[in-house]
């Protein structure tokens, strides 16, 4: 899967740089945390910048091929910022099934934006997401981690007033 | 009396989390008849969520379904009063309610039923009584796995491998000087459709970790790990809690029931990978690597996480032993058929009218599942097909439904019977589509280790992309038939293998569909965009003027109070305008 990899410029704090060395140094004992440390710091950053990268190659003392390799190759790690609300459409086969796809093109269309990129404001990202397992519920998305469920196009519009603070 | 609100994710998402809010609020204003509230996991009837199971004193139940906010007044006073009759109009259908007591629930029994925070509750429901039973009368691991191989129970996640073989495989395998073996459980739930493991864990964790411990005796291994898909945030929260309940209580940690064993139980969170549904691209990703599948042999039973003999099974397998163990492996070798023994879990989805999850023996037709329990089609349309194994299975057509439920059967048809995702398709579904959604899906998530799988599947996507656009040209079918055996023979893994089984069973059984894509550049199902055109029904509009607001390009005009058009050179054919018009006006050619 290919992954868009963001041009913004690195704004680490030093509050965030030290939250993330107290996770290495939790789990730098044992190399195979080092999935886990990228949780952490995605947590902690957001998303996974190379700067972050770096740091986690640094402490956890791997090579940065790995964690690179690891940040490209699932598609829970972000390279780029999310927005303050990230939209993930499911396109899971029932909600596949049930119409998602439609949903996806009008948030896109609303949105002015494309999957995986972020509004201008900082505000929507946009991603499609694989089965989140509420099939019953297809076709369905989530916004941060709340869940929307059947719903129909018309739904849309009121979902994004919920956000317009 | 008590009040039993249904919280697994699909619950809370329809709206759950905000009626036990307001029951709480409600009851601690005043419980004059100290009304107790509590929660349970999945109850399994997604179509009717939110669901608030009503226990009156006699311990009847009464369930009400679609319960919203508004509801919980007349919930609240039904039940500090005990009139019961207030709340006839929230109560389940005699219909309905066939969708549970037509079910076999083995692996699901306590899911819905017991709260899957409260390892009390598990207890009191016979929990742990398996592994008491295992660890204090004496039974040897080859008892254990003896017991196994009497119920004939296999592995759920799809590839339905015997589960003694693979327990004594491992038992008997040597660990060398470090001398660990593990036991690992795969709840990376991948099949998008399948959320069956989901609701386990969800909805009761320690039967979870009971299957395992009983494993965990059996192969000798100390170390348990459950390998759980990111996208299940609540599972691992229930997780959580259970594991450190059952190390309170003794039965993780040293020395179990106060017998010489002793295991420990990990969760590691996965981060979106399809293909760590693999076990050896699992084992990897443990590891904390890419997740890209191994070579086999060395199978994991010698050689797994970190090399040592390691056990891998699906946490439906594991939902069974406790059962099993309990009741005998005959009890569970008595159900199902000559080859698959026990009962198996399906997520009923897509276009049926009654969705979520059914637990029946092993020999039920297809058909009993969809129409008998499912209440088939929703809306009335015809049935066209239904999906069996996600992205590894196959669509099956009307005159394949009363195939039984058995692995052998259901892989002679082409699709699989896999963990258990069953997606309903209408008339409305267009096939080929449906292939390439799935190709889509396979191309992005081939880990790229082996080159017919990476390439092999982009290739096929780019033949159904084109078929789909109208560009389809004669030999297309050949040329897909042609990759998917080649990708078939190439690929190192299951993903790489399977691939080509959703594209192989829309040629096997709609052929038809494909061959009017390629042929006459028409798509039978109206689904296709670029095949497709939208009008307006010139004797049905009013002239309401909806369609046109919901134009995002203006292509539709006309005077409000006539009939109105649609311009074809600027439709984008994105179909707002079909969704927009209350009278059915606009039309799809």
């Amino acid at each position: 899967m290919q992954k868009k990899i963001s041009s913004m410029p690195f704004k680490g704090t030093p509050e965030q740089e030290a939250q993330l060395k107290a996770v290495i140094a939790e789990n730098c004992h044992d190399k195979s945390n080092v999935m886990v440390v990228m949780q952490k710091a995605q947590d902690i950053y957001g998303y996974l910048p190379i700067e972050v990268q770096e740091m986690i190659a640094d402490g956890m003392g791997v090579p940065m091929e790995k964690v690179y390799g690891v940040a490209t190759f699932y598609a829970q790690f972000a390279l780029s910022p999310k927005g303050k609300y990230n939209i993930s459409v499911c396109l899971g086969t029932a909600c596949y099934v049930k119409g998602s796809g439609d949903i996806l093109e009008l948030l896109k269309e609303k949105l002015g934006i494309d999957v995986g990129e972020c509004t201008p404001d900082g505000k929507f990202s946009l991603e499609a997401c694989r089965c989140i397992g509420a099939c019953g519920l297809a076709p369905v998305l989530t916004v941060n981690d709340e869940v929307y469920g059947r719903l129909v196009p018309d739904d849309v519009d009121a979902i994004l007033a919920k956000y317009a603070d | 009396m008590k009040l039993i609100i249904g919280e697994g994710s699909c619950g809370l998402a329809a709206g759950a989390g905000a009626v036990h809010a307001k029951l709480e609020e409600l009851l601690a204003q005043d419980n004059p008849t100290a009304v107790e509230l509590g929660i349970t996991g999945c109850i399994g009837m997604c179509f009717l969520e939110p669901i608030v199971d009503v226990y009156d004193d006699e311990g009847e139940l009464h369930r009400l379904v679609r319960v919203q906010e508004k509801d919980c007044k007349t919930i609240y006073e039904a039940a500090t009063t005990g009139n019961l009759s207030l709340l006839d109009k929230l109560l389940i259908t005699p219909e309905d309610a066939e969708f549970l007591s037509k079910q076999t629930r083995i692996a699901l029994r306590d899911c819905g039923i017991i709260d899957p925070e409260s390892i009390d509750d598990y207890i009191a429901h016979g929990g742990y009584q398996a592994i008491t039973k295992i660890l204090t009368t004496g039974m040897t691991p080859d008892d254990v796995i003896a017991e196994i191989d009497v119920s004939g129970l296999a592995g759920r996640g799809g590839a339905g491998f015997s589960t003694a073989f693979k327990w004594r495989a491992a038992k008997n395998a040597d660990a060398g000087e470090d001398g660990r073996k593990f036991l690992i459980c795969n709840a990376d739930e991948g099949d998008p459709g399948a959320f069956m493991d989901r609701a386990v864990i969800e909805g009761d964790p320690h039967a979870l970790i009971e299957g395992m411990l009983v494993g965990a005796y059996s192969i000798g291994a100390s170390e348990a790990i459950v390998y759980v898909r990111a996208e299940y945030p609540l599972a691992i929260v229930r997780l959580k809690k259970a594991i450190v309940d059952a190390t309170e209580r003794g039965y993780l940690g040293n020395n179990i029931c106060g017998s010489d064993f002793s295991c420990t139980l990990r969760i590691k969170a996965g981060a979106g990978a399809f293909v760590c549904g693999e076990e050896t691209a699992l084992i990897e990703s443990l590891e904390g690597k890419r997740g890209m599948p191994r070579l086999k042999p060395p199978f994991p039973a010698q050689a797994g996480y970190w090399h040592q003999p390691s056990n891998i099974n699906n946490v439906e397998t594991y939902a069974n032993v406790a059962w099993i163990i309990n009741n005998g492996g005959k009890a569970f070798a008595a159900m199902g058929t000559e080859n698959s023994k026990g009962t198996k879990v399906f997520a009923l989805s897509g276009k049926i009218a009654r969705g979520g999850l059914v637990e029946i023996p092993m020999g039920t037709t297809l058909r009993e599942v969809i129409f008998g329990i499912g209440g088939g089609i929703r809306g009335g349309k015809e049935f066209k097909a239904v999906q069996l194994g996600g992205p590894s299975g196959g669509c099956l057509p009307a005159s394949k439904l009363d195939t039984v439920i058995d692995y052998r059967e259901l892989s002679a048809t082409g699709a699989i019977m896999g963990s258990g995702g069953m997606v309903v398709m209408d008339e409305s579904t267009c096939m080929v589509g449906m292939a390439r959604f799935f190709l889509d899906f396979t191309a992005k998530e081939s880990c790229g280790k082996c080159v017919h799988c990476r390439i092999g599947t982009k290739r096929m996507l780019e033949i159904l992309d084109r078929i789909v656009a109208g560009k389809g040209e004669e030999g297309d079918i050949e040329k897909l038939e042609d990759l998917c055996y080649a990708i078939k023979d190439g690929a190192l893994c299951g993903l790489g293998q399977t691939a080509p089984n959703p594209v192989l069973t829309t040629i096997r059984y709609f052929r038809n569909e494909l061959e009017a894509h390629i042929a006459e550049k028409r798509c039978p199902a109206g689904e296709c965009r670029e095949l497709i055109s939208y009008s307006i029904d010139q004797d049905v509009c009013v002239g309401c003027t909806a369609c046109a607001r919901q134009c995002p390009v203006q292509a539709i005009t006309g005077e409000r109070k006539s009939p109105h058009k649609i311009d074809q050179t600027l439709c984008i054919k994105c179909g707002n305008c079909k969704t927009a018009c209350r009278f059915g006006a606009v039309v799809v050619a």
